[in-house]
């Protein structure tokens, strides 16, 4: 059994991860290493697991920084985003750990945390106490059982009542290592009652070895609450990013997630909403663009258990070469739950005959006044499309190029931030020229 | 300018064209009419280059060059320009982008710098108010749930910002209400010159009140069946095509 080298690696190690984390955070893991020993990872026997074999990524040496030995890196100096005119607040997590001397040139909202998970979990024990291991919920899911296990740092962003951070919040994931790494890393975001805040998390791997991360995301948003949070992802191939996010959502509030896939090795996002208050919105976005080998799988789980709520869910993925691609969308309208709108799309191009595409929508719907839909298409280029192109004298290649940005383009359309929509433009046109292995617009990349 | 010898095309396997001659010279306007079913857009779509259509036999020399030879973006860049009967709709490419791609492609082929910003939007402005475009237009997606005039509409502006040697009406005016039609065949007349040609393919002698040919062809059955002066647009009209199918 893989898990079994885990479990004597905690339990070997307890005494260190408690004394490089905080009373806080440690108190979650003896639950959590209750139910890790009894249902382990995620197995690919499980319906929703046939397609990744998420297991297999812990079945090598891998190294955990658990007694938060320095890693040799000054991201603010080595990371320059290029986003133009994306004025943001800039932080790091280097692997699991919050990086504490990022300067920031402005100061936010009065009452505004934002900061390193230990910092928050001692400053604002009620806070840390209420949210952190709730909203993530981690009886059925073993990633999130073992993430809680080994977790000792992470990224906080709290906003509270009627405060609105205007300027876009930027989380840097930088991983890093000289050895093989097991990085098991902590968000969590809590919007107060009308709080409105906007992130961008992008994920990029430095080295050229691998990484196998998990990541569990906690997201609350009160009544009347903005929350946006985009993440983009330029790893190696070598990088296994296993996420898990988590969102709540009372009275009128309005969530907006988006995952780009834009360069990656092995991916599993899984998505869980639950709408919990009524008038409430949920939108989530995907968008991954794979090639060679590379793996996307986005599983997705909308939970509107109250009335008048309205979800939408759009994502897309574009496969070539020997690529495979995973959706899973998982609608659920409780009895309760009337007049719920719940729209789900996914549509997916596949341009080779060795790509791979998995779909599979599911609505179980118990409410009988609701307007649901769900769409579902894999294939390739519309030949008509792409021959009107030609016949303005637009090259074959780069006719299927414009095709391919243009189908990606609703997704970019959901992000709520207009610079970052332009920039995405831009990465995914690169991406498509195969001018994009890595961001190329930060150090930290070349 | 353009030279048609033979020309047999097949479609899923069913001859539609069975051996098309017709020749077209600089500062010519000929209309290709007859019944549906004849082989008028196939005619059309194989000139452009339409992977749909194979042809088995004949030639096409465009300026001395073999067209079949040729990809449907290098017969684009050589001056060929087809205004599609039925104008596709690309969601997600703005018309602007796509104009732009569009023209600077046919500068590349003639070794030419990019259009510049200005250039190309003073161009667009130009061409749009020749076509009395709603600048909405043309900031959307290409075609996009444009009514089917102003598709049309959107073709000739096209034309107007290619500016190309040969262009192939292909059925231009279907969808079209009078005062449209007047509008696209005015920007079409404005557009020629003694060094461009037009092939105008049409069911109706309608548009030909306002666009004049200089020749008519009458297809049947994959083959031209009769040639003439614009009078024979005028029996036709008369007549309909009977007399010509079954003397």
């Amino acid at each position: 059994m893989i898990e079994q080298q885990y479990i004597d690696l905690f339990e070997q190690y307890r005494g260190e991860l408690d004394a490089n984390s905080t009373e806080g955070i440690n108190r979650h893991r003896d639950a959590a290493f209750e139910l890790f020993k009894r249902n382990g990872f995620p197995s690919s026997k499980l319906e929703e697991y046939k397609h990744s074999n998420i297991v297999r990524s812990f079945d090598t040496e891998l190294g955990l920084n658990l007694r938060n030995i320095p890693v040799p890196v000054n991201p603010y100096d080595a990371f320059k985003c290029d986003v133009p005119n994306l004025s943001t607040y800039t932080y790091f997590l280097i692997n699991d750990r919050y990086y504490d001397k990022a300067p920031q040139s402005e100061s936010l909202p009065e009452g505004v945390f934002v900061g390193s998970l230990q910092q928050f979990s001692k400053e604002f024990p009620g806070q840390f106490e209420t949210h952190y291991a709730k909203i993530a919920d981690m009886a059925d899911n073993g990633t999130v059982a073992y993430n809680t296990m080994f977790v000792q740092d992470g990224f906080v962003v709290y906003v509270p009542k009627n405060v609105e951070v205007e300027k876009p919040l930027q989380l840097i994931n930088i991983l890093r290592g000289g050895v093989d790494l097991n990085v098991n890393r902590r968000i969590l975001i809590i919007a107060e009652e009308n709080a409105h805040v906007k992130i961008l998390a992008c994920d990029h791997a430095v080295d050229d070895v691998h990484f196998v991360v998990t990541q569990v995301t906690e997201i609350s948003a009160d009544v009347s609450a903005q929350v946006d949070f985009y993440e983009l992802e330029e790893n190696s191939e070598k990088v296994t990013r296993l996420s898990n996010l988590f969102s709540e959502q009372k009275e009128n509030s309005n969530v907006v997630t988006s995952g780009i896939t834009l360069h990656n090795g092995y991916t599993r996002n899984n998505y869980r909403f639950r709408i919990l208050g009524e008038h409430a919105e949920a939108h989530a976005g995907g968008l991954a663009i794979c090639d060679k080998t590379q793996h996307i799988d986005n599983f997705a789980f909308l939970d509107h258990a109250v009335p008048n709520c309205t979800s939408n869910e759009l994502f897309k993925n574009v496969l070539k070469d020997r690529a495979t691609g995973v959706f899973c969308g998982k609608i659920l309208v409780e009895r309760d739950a009337q007049k719920t709108q719940a729209y789900q799309t996914n549509r997916n191009l596949v341009s080779s005959d060795t790509a791979q595409m998995f779909s599979k929508p599911q609505l179980e719907i118990y409410a009988d006044d609701v307007k649901c839909s769900h769409g579902l298409t894999t294939g390739q280029l519309d030949e008509d499309a792409l021959f009107y192109m030609r016949a303005r004298g637009i090259d074959k290649e780069e006719a299927r190029l414009l095709l391919m940005v243009a189908f990606t383009r609703d997704v970019v359309d959901m992000v709520r931030i207009p610079v970052l929509q332009e920039r995405l433009i831009s990465l995914i046109d690169k991406r498509f020229r195969g001018e994009l292995m890595r961001c190329g617009n930060c150090a930290v990349c070349k | 300018m353009l030279k048609i010898s033979n020309l047999h095309a097949i479609v899923e396997e069913q001859e539609i064209l069975k051996g098309i001659d017709l020749e077209v010279n600089a500062g010519e306007v000929h209309a290709v009419m007859g019944p549906n079913g004849s082989g008028k857009s196939t005619l059309a779509s194989v000139l452009a280059g339409n992977p749909k259509f194979e042809v088995t036999r004949g030639s096409i020399l465009f300026k001395g060059k073999e067209l079949l030879e040729m990809e449907p973006e290098d017969r684009a860049r050589e001056g060929i320009f087809l205004s599609f009967q039925y104008p596709v709709e690309i969601p997600g490419v703005s018309m602007v982008n796509f104009m732009r791609a569009a023209v600077n492609e046919q500068r590349k082929y003639k070794n030419e710098e990019p259009i510049s910003a200005t250039d190309f939007l003073k161009l667009m402005r130009d061409k749009r108010e020749l076509l009395g475009m709603d600048s909405q237009l043309v900031s959307r997606s290409v075609n996009e749930g444009f009514s089917g005039g102003e598709k049309k509409k959107n073709e000739i502006f096209q034309m107007a910002m290619i500016n190309p040697l040969l262009s192939i009406l292909d059925e231009t005016d279907s969808g079209l209400d009078i005062d449209a039609l007047r509008v696209v065949a005015a920007g079409v007349n404005k557009l020629q010159t003694k060094e461009n040609a037009t092939i105008v393919i049409t069911h109706y002698q309608r548009l030909l009140e306002y666009i004049k040919p200089d020749f008519v062809h009458v297809l049947y059955a994959g083959k031209i069946i009769r040639s003439g002066g614009p009078e024979l647009a005028l029996e036709l009209e008369k007549k309909g095509y009977d007399w010509l199918i079954k003397p």
